[in-house]
């Protein structure tokens, strides 16, 4: 196999991981309804695929979990396993295991070295357990376990209405090019005459083609054999084939044939893994990259605007030889047209949906409540809410943290919510909507509020405030108390949040990404948090301003104010300049000195920008003020990517760039 | 391509001597436009430049070798180069010309005891007519 595979890495990865959230999406179902047998056909079709698809990759620790997964769920299917939480459990850890063998695929290209010898054993003994025989080795193989029990019981039933079972051998031509379809022939003449209840190889193994050339079935039919010799001489490319009536005692004979065929089988499959194996050891040190799928739509309509642009360029070389100025005036127009354009075209390929980060909760959730031993029913929508990029890369984190938090302290357990006479189980609704140029999510959950005074004690207690301080917050500005650094409720740190972060983590790192965040509660009946989002981090709104001749670029999200003070209002106190804001002494930062510029020009007054860093204030003076302006932010690059105060640059109208200015890096 | 044995080089000059880069580092050769100033950037960081939208660092080869400092003129040029995912432009004297260097005439820089200098230099090219100070672009991009 000398095919170089690691180009497809990053396909695999992705798809895999499609796959697996699908998986886990019928998973969580399937914990609701056990009897959905459309569900438990789902998480096998996906296990069957993954099967594939990392065999063909080499990732033989994989399929082999997979293919043992696949054995349970065949089992489930077959009515032969009564599924339970167990089992279920034990399907969640596999999924466990792929989850994170996945990722490390697609950090390292490795998947990971272990052969899931534990979560293999368990299946192994889950489905062990519903077969009649256990005359089989450790290396025992799957196509046994296929006839079992429900196809005996299936036999006996035929066997009780007067129907004939047959056991056929088919054999096809070795000219047979399509066999899987030839086989797909076989099966369906024969549906025609009767059913078919089991076969060998599987029929998922037929479809792909993984077998000889040779496969069997066991038939039931009300027809003799003759009808059934008729209907299968009357296909091509078959070689040669037997039928074999066979009764219900005989079965277990039969069993013993047909296991020393796959032991054959699964000798020569064995020795063409180690093979892989071996390819597998050339090391790989292919790292993915961070990819964005992207719908044809638009690539479509990214390729003809740069048609056009093409266009327009033709026509200012012409124009350009003219000299006709005013069809040169028309032609720029036009450009401007078709740039504004791609602009929005690029950044609509940038956009994914949220969904991306939703999916995991489902699973968080059901963890979390199991563990809590609370009722909890999350229900969530606008998954299809889009977002650029790398705002789904950062908001992650904040995300599972509130949710935590609704689940650990929000919802009471189910006894104190029916004393309280609210619904035993809780609930948590999670929305994202966009609205304007920015993308809303609320997190909202019906458990027991927040209680301010009980903030206020706490935040006294801990020294965040002072009690003379604690005595004049309202209510609300109290429960904003829960953002401030070293803040926690719970009285221990528990293991589902706590952990000695709070709110304060969520807050900064939501501002970070130039988000903001709010909470509204109501005791006893609920908490909602309120996350603001800009749609996309690569354009943003900014305040330009000048500092001696230089223009720098400020977040406009950061900002709270501008205001002007008088050189009467700047106070000294141990060297540090401040002024009194709102009640407040917050402290002045000359920008000039920060990029070491010429000192602000005297004045009697002075521009004061009013920034924020979470709960932090500060006076930013400037010398004048340009103004406010969308920013596409340009990255400084790696070589500059150490110099402080900085978070990027810009490129004005002008073609110069302006540097934008961390207001977070000065605080 | 060029047989193992020969590479080729960018050529710029500095005063009068005679410098070179692999021309597999070199992206382009510029004209010196508008730059902007980095505050807090070490010295010879002379700002950032905006090449056809993406914003670029700019060094001042001068300053970073240790040579007589210059202003720039119409003559000067910026050679952007990129090494390890960094991309950043050289300014130069004036740069004209590609050459091919043997191998076998390229000798190890000069290295004396004390002499700093040498430190940016990853060896010196031998042509009929001069020497070519070729530089350690590692180095030389490192801070």
């Amino acid at each position: 196999m000398d095919l170089d595979l690691n180009q497809y890495i990053d396909v695999f990865v992705e798809e895999a991981k499609e796959h697996l959230q699908n998986m886990n999406e019928a998973l969580l179902e399937l914990e609701k309804d056990t009897s959905n047998i459309s569900l438990i056909n789902e998480i096998f079709r996906v296990a069957h695929t993954l099967k594939g698809m990392s065999g063909t990759m080499g990732f033989i620790n994989m399929s082999n979990l997979t293919h043992e997964m696949e054995n349970v769920l065949h089992g489930v299917r077959s009515n032969a396993v009564t599924l339970n939480e167990d089992i279920i459990d034990i399907i969640f850890e596999c999924f466990d295991m792929l989850d994170y063998s996945i990722n490390l695929i697609a950090t390292n290209g490795q998947e990971k070295d272990d052969d899931y010898k534990d979560l293999i054993h368990k299946l192994r003994s889950i489905s062990d357990d519903s077969q009649m025989q256990e005359n089989r080795d450790e290396s025992s193989h799957k196509k046994l376990e296929d006839i079992n029990e429900y196809v005996l019981n299936i036999l006996e039933e035929a066997k009780n209405k007067g129907l004939i079972s047959y056991k056929i051998d088919i054999i096809l031509s070795t000219s047979c090019m399509l066999k899987a379809a030839r086989a797909f022939i076989i099966f369906n003449n024969l549906e025609s005459i009767g059913e078919i209840v089991y076969s060998n190889p599987s029929v998922e193994d037929i479809e792909d083609e993984k077998f000889d050339s040779k496969f069997s079935v066991v038939f039931i039919s009300e027809f003799n054999s003759e009808k059934i010799k008729e209907e299968l001489s009357s296909i091509s490319e078959i070689d040669d084939f037997s039928i074999n009536r066979l009764d219900v005692d005989s079965l277990m004979t039969n069993l013993q044939t047909i296991e020393e065929n796959t032991e054959k089988s699964n000798k020569f499959k064995k020795e063409l893994l180690k093979r892989n194996e071996k390819d597998e050891t050339t090391n790989r040190t292919n790292m993915i990259g961070k990819t964005v799928r992207v719908d044809i739509d638009r690539l479509d309509n990214l390729m003809n605007l740069v048609s056009e642009l093409i266009i327009i360029k033709t026509r200012m070389d012409e124009l350009s030889q003219s000299s006709n100025k005013e069809n040169m005036a028309e032609a720029i127009e036009y450009l401007e047209r078709i740039t504004t354009s791609i602009h929005d075209a690029v950044m609509k390929v940038r956009m994914v949906p949220i969904e991306r980060v939703f999916n995991r909760f489902p699973r968080m959730v059901r963890d979390l409540s199991k563990e809590l031993e609370k009722e909890i029913n999350l229900q969530m929508s606008g998954k299809d809410t889009e977002v650029d990029r790398t705002v789904i890369d950062e908001i992650g984190e904040p995300l599972i943290h509130i949710i935590r938090n609704s689940i650990d302290y929000g919802i009471e357990t189910p006894e104190e919510r029916i004393k309280r006479g609210k619904k035993k189980e809780g609930t948590i609704i999670l929305k994202a909507y966009a609205n304007g140029n920015s993308v809303i999510i609320e997190a909202e959950d019906d458990g027991k509020g927040l209680d301010g005074n009980e903030i206020k004690e706490k935040a006294i207690q801990k020294g965040v405030i002072s009690k003379q301080e604690g005595e004049l917050l309202s209510e609300e500005e109290a429960i904003a108390l829960l953002f401030t650094p070293g803040f926690s409720t719970t009285e221990e740190v528990s293991d589902i949040s706590g952990r000695g972060v709070g709110l304060d983590v969520v807050k900064s790192k939501i501002e970070s990404i130039s988000g903001s965040i709010e909470v509204d509660t109501q005791l006893y009946k609920g908490t909602k948090f309120t996350i603001r989002l800009p749609l996309t981090l690569a354009i943003i709104q900014a305040l330009l301003i000048r500092l001696s001749n230089e223009i720098y670029a400020i977040p406009l999200s950061s900002i709270t104010e501008i205001i002007k003070i008088s050189k009467e209002e700047i106070k000294s106190i141990h060297d540090q300049e401040v002024i009194l804001y709102r009640g407040k002494t917050i402290p002045i930062i000359e920008l000039n000195r920060i990029v070491g510029v010429n000192d602000i020009e005297k004045s009697d007054e002075y521009i004061a920008i009013i920034a924020r860093k979470g709960e932090k204030q500060a006076a930013l003076l400037v010398d004048g003020l340009i103004g406010q302006q969308e920013i596409v932010i340009k990255p400084l690059g790696k070589y500059l990517s150490n110099i402080k105060y900085l978070s990027g640059a810009t490129i004005l109208g002008d073609g110069n760039i302006s540097l934008i200015l961390d207001v977070n890096s000065l605080m | 391509m060029s047989s193992e044995m020969e590479s080729k080089y960018v050529i710029f000059k500095l005063d009068e001597e005679y410098y070179g880069i692999a021309i597999d580092n070199v992206l382009s050769i510029e004209k010196v436009e508008k730059v902007t100033r980095v505050p807090n950037a070490p010295k010879y960081v002379k700002g950032v430049i905006n090449l056809r939208g993406e914003v670029i660092p700019l060094i001042n080869l001068r300053m970073r070798l240790d040579i007589e400092l210059k202003e720039h003129d119409k003559n000067s040029r910026i050679i952007v180069v990129s090494m390890d995912d960094i991309v950043a432009g050289l300014i130069v004297d004036s740069s004209s010309e590609v050459i091919e260097i043997d191998r076998e005439n390229i000798d190890p820089p000069p290295r004396t005891e004390g002499n700093e200098s040498t430190e940016f230099i990853s060896g010196i090219g031998k042509t009929l007519d001069r020497l070519i100070i070729l530089l350690d672009l590692v180095k030389v991009l490192e801070y």
